[in-house]
């Protein structure tokens, strides 16, 4: 069940700063509005894990790993390989998390970047049937959050584009009774497309990208959107309480797309 | 500009008025707009529009006289429902008139959960729960009779004008009657059919709450069923 | 051996013969639970949805009332049942997102602010699923508010536009939302012009974002008329003879 959460409130003082700096097109951190705090990609951090990469966002740290194995396909869908994105909120990222299983919130991330990633075509799962209709590749796409300073979305979408292009496939063989064994070679996970998130928040009718979380507690709705390498949408999700005119949505898609863009020629030149 | 006619059915954010007139009961305005915020009868007074909701809760106000059920005992007094969102808190101060000694005194003994008390709505602001009293006139713990549920939002109409419509009732039936502002009322006659004759009564007035004439209708109701 | 359906015909008609900018069939009740404080029913295509709505009630536990405001806690439920394949009755992580996003589309209407310390519940149970069950969910929830006599801004009314064949279809069915190459659900709040939900998947251009954005919001406004007349028609009966009355004395 689904319930109106308890957010801690901003000191007074600083929540007025925030909202009198957004009017001057300011924000707490001297950042414009559509400005992105800094980001760093640092790829395969975890060598165990087919494919790996940790984002940081200002402040926000996300890992992901990549771990690929076999299993059955979807009954709908004999001939490809499947996806599962799963998040965890581990409760060293930030006093608010508390062990125990994905809350809605965890599990709306884990959603959104999966939506992203399927939609997008962004792995080929034609090329990742073993034995058709039996056997395939299984792609698990675990995000973890190691410090939770807002935006996660982004983030986590950033870490598992960047993870899952420095993946690496096994390589398994048939032998003559029709069993797949696994060899020691690997390919490169087949990748079609760079899904790129953009998130943008909504304090008090100013539209802010990369909102850190003392703006998102302040924000009354958020609005995902990601795109793809040819600057098509492919999933989109507002959350909060909060929400938009029909031309703030049109006009924030505008800058997302734009945003998209400038995120792939920085750190995925080979997308655009 | 008054978009609808006197006593018109309006649903939540329909425009009721346009320029120059006050928001009333159950309605709102923004950029000189008025519109509804519930299901509900529209009125006019003068420059006012207001709404007559059809459904509701009710919501606490000093003063109420409310008939309640104790539901919890703690140190100190007892909670009370009162059919609201609010539960009403009722001090041990008030019920025995004395400071409680938890060595004498057990609370349960005083008040069991269950038992049904008629109370009056000391004080509210809806930053705390309402606060309750039983002493004074016609209040108290009820030890006998029969409670009959309405909704809240049509308690105006069992009372009538100046109490008109209850006093028919009580004296057609020849009960006791208690409203309670919260939607219950306890009904106390010896006669079980004139006890049956007032619920169906009260059940008549919660179907044709906003018709007017009721209250002849009502009489009328009564004499008919006394001559049974 | 698999066989290509075509979900749009020479003639421009889909499946179910319907045109792309056309509505299924949709039908409201309210009113129809005993126990709920409001409640309200809706077939919407082959959906078959119930909503019950507790409240403003005393927030239980009571550590997750706020000081300011009520809580709305809100479930999105499928039956066992309402699927092709029995669903197991455990919920899904489609619907706890689904309650997550329902909620926050229903919210924003209600006047939380007057009842502090309380808590509002919404129920949703989707006995028979079929496309958009979340906007059929969204449209039917805010009818159940209105029922509690819950004090709203507005209604809130839902619909989905998809896309398939490379054509943009108002208000897909299961198996155009299965097969087609998009789907974009949203909540609609007409008086404040505002929208509510929005999610989407599959590939849209920004044209066919803008041209889908519109058509959802043509599409809301009508289920909008339907949803006060489904609310009115319960009434009606007391609205005439009050009426009458009035005219009568005056």
């Amino acid at each position: 069940m689904s319930i109106t959460p308890q957010i801690e409130p901003l000191a007074k003082i600083k929540s007025k700063r925030m909202i009198k700096l957004l009017t001057s097109g300011k924000r707490l951190d001297g950042r414009g509005l559509l400005d992105y705090r800094k980001i760093e990609i640092k790829n395969g951090v975890i060598e165990k894990a087919e494919g790996s990469a940790l984002v940081s966002l200002g402040e926000t740290k996300v890992l992901v790993g990549v771990k690929i194995e076999t299993g059955s396909p979807y009954p709908d869908l004999p001939n490809q390989g499947a996806l599962t994105v799963n998040a965890e909120f581990v409760p060293l990222a930030h006093r608010y998390f508390e062990p125990g299983p994905p809350d809605e919130n965890s599990i709306e991330l884990a959603r959104i970047v999966d939506r992203g990633i399927r939609e997008s075509g962004a792995i080929n799962m034609e090329s990742l049937v073993i034995i058709p209709g039996r056997l395939v590749d299984v792609v698990f796409v675990d995000i973890y959050i190691l410090n939770h300073d807002g935006n996660l979305i982004d983030a986590s979408g950033i870490a598992a584009i960047s993870a899952l292009l420095n993946s690496k496939l096994p390589v398994y063989r048939v032998n003559e009774s029709g069993e797949a064994e696994k060899t020691e070679e690997y390919n490169p996970l087949p990748i079609r497309d760079c899904p790129i998130p953009v998130t943008l928040a909504k304090i008090n009718d100013k539209i802010v990208l990369d909102p850190s979380l003392d703006e998102e507690n302040t924000a009354s709705a958020k609005l995902t959107m990601t795109f793809t390498k040819d600057g098509k949408i492919c999933a989109i999700q507002k959350s909060g309480i909060g929400t938009f005119t029909l031309q703030e949505v049109i006009e924030a898609q505008k800058i997302a797309r734009e945003k998209a863009n400038e995120i792939r020629k920085n750190f995925f030149r080979e997308w655009i | 500009m008054r978009m609808f006619e006197r006593r018109q059915l309006v649903t939540p954010g329909e425009l009721l008025a346009e320029g120059d007139y006050i928001a009333g009961e159950n309605t709102y305005k923004e950029d000189n707009k008025i519109y509804s915020q519930k299901l509900g009868l529209v009125d006019f007074d003068d420059k006012k529009v207001f709404v007559v909701p059809l459904r509701g809760k009710y919501i606490p106000k000093v003063g109420d006289v409310v008939i309640g059920q104790i539901s919890d005992v703690s140190l100190n007094g007892w909670s009370v429902d009162i059919n609201s969102p609010y539960k009403a808190i009722l001090s041990v101060s008030d019920v025995t008139g004395k400071a409680f000694s938890p060595k004498l005194d057990s609370l349960t003994k005083i008040l069991g959960i269950g038992e049904i008390v008629i109370g009056k709505i000391t004080a509210f602001d809806r930053s705390r729960d309402p606060t309750l009293t039983i002493k004074g006139s016609g209040l108290g713990r009820v030890s006998d009779g029969l409670i009959v549920n309405l909704t809240p939002t049509k308690v105006p109409r069992l009372i009538g004008r100046k109490g008109s419509m209850i006093n028919i009732l009580k004296r057609e039936t020849g009960c006791e009657i208690v409203v309670g502002q919260n939607g219950r009322i306890l009904i106390l006659g010896k006669n079980p059919k004139k006890v049956e004759l007032a619920v169906k009564a009260i059940k008549m007035i919660e179907e044709q709450a906003h018709i007017s004439g009721l209250t002849d209708r009502i009489k009328s109701f009564l004499r008919a069923g006394r001559g049974e | 051996m698999v066989t290509v359906q075509k979900l749009i015909n020479e003639e421009g008609l889909r499946v179910d013969g319907r045109r792309l900018d056309e509505l299924r069939p949709i039908r409201m009740e309210v009113g129809l639970l005993a126990n709920a404080d409001g409640s309200a029913y809706i077939e919407h295509g082959k959906n078959k949805i119930i909503v019950a709505v507790y409240g403003p009630k005393e927030a239980q536990p009571k550590h997750v009332s706020l000081h300011d405001r009520a809580v709305v806690r809100c479930r999105y439920h499928m039956a066992p049942f309402s699927t092709d394949e029995r669903k197991s009755p455990a919920p899904s992580r489609r619907e706890i997102e689904i309650s997550k996003v329902v909620r926050e589309a229903l919210e924003p209407v209600i006047f939380t602010e007057y009842f502090p310390r309380s808590m509002i519940d919404i129920f949703i149970e989707v006995l028979q699923s079929d496309g958009g069950s979340r906007c059929a969910a969204i449209t039917a929830s805010s009818l159940a508010l209105a029922d509690a006599g819950i004090p709203l801004r507005d209604l809130v009314v839902g619909c989905a536009v998809g896309k398939v064949e490379g054509k943009l279809v108002l208000d897909p069915s299961d198996i155009e939302d299965k097969l087609g190459e998009a789907d974009m659900p949203i909540a609609f709040i007409p008086v404040l012009g505002k929208i509510s939900l929005l999610q989407m998947d599959g590939m849209f251009t920004e044209e066919e974002f803008i041209k889908a954005l519109n058509m959802a919001k043509e599409a809301c406004m009508k289920i909008y008329a339907l949803q006060k007349q489904t609310l009115k028609e319960k009434y009606l009966q007391v609205e005439k003879e009050v009426r009458e009355s009035l005219t009568l004395k005056e």
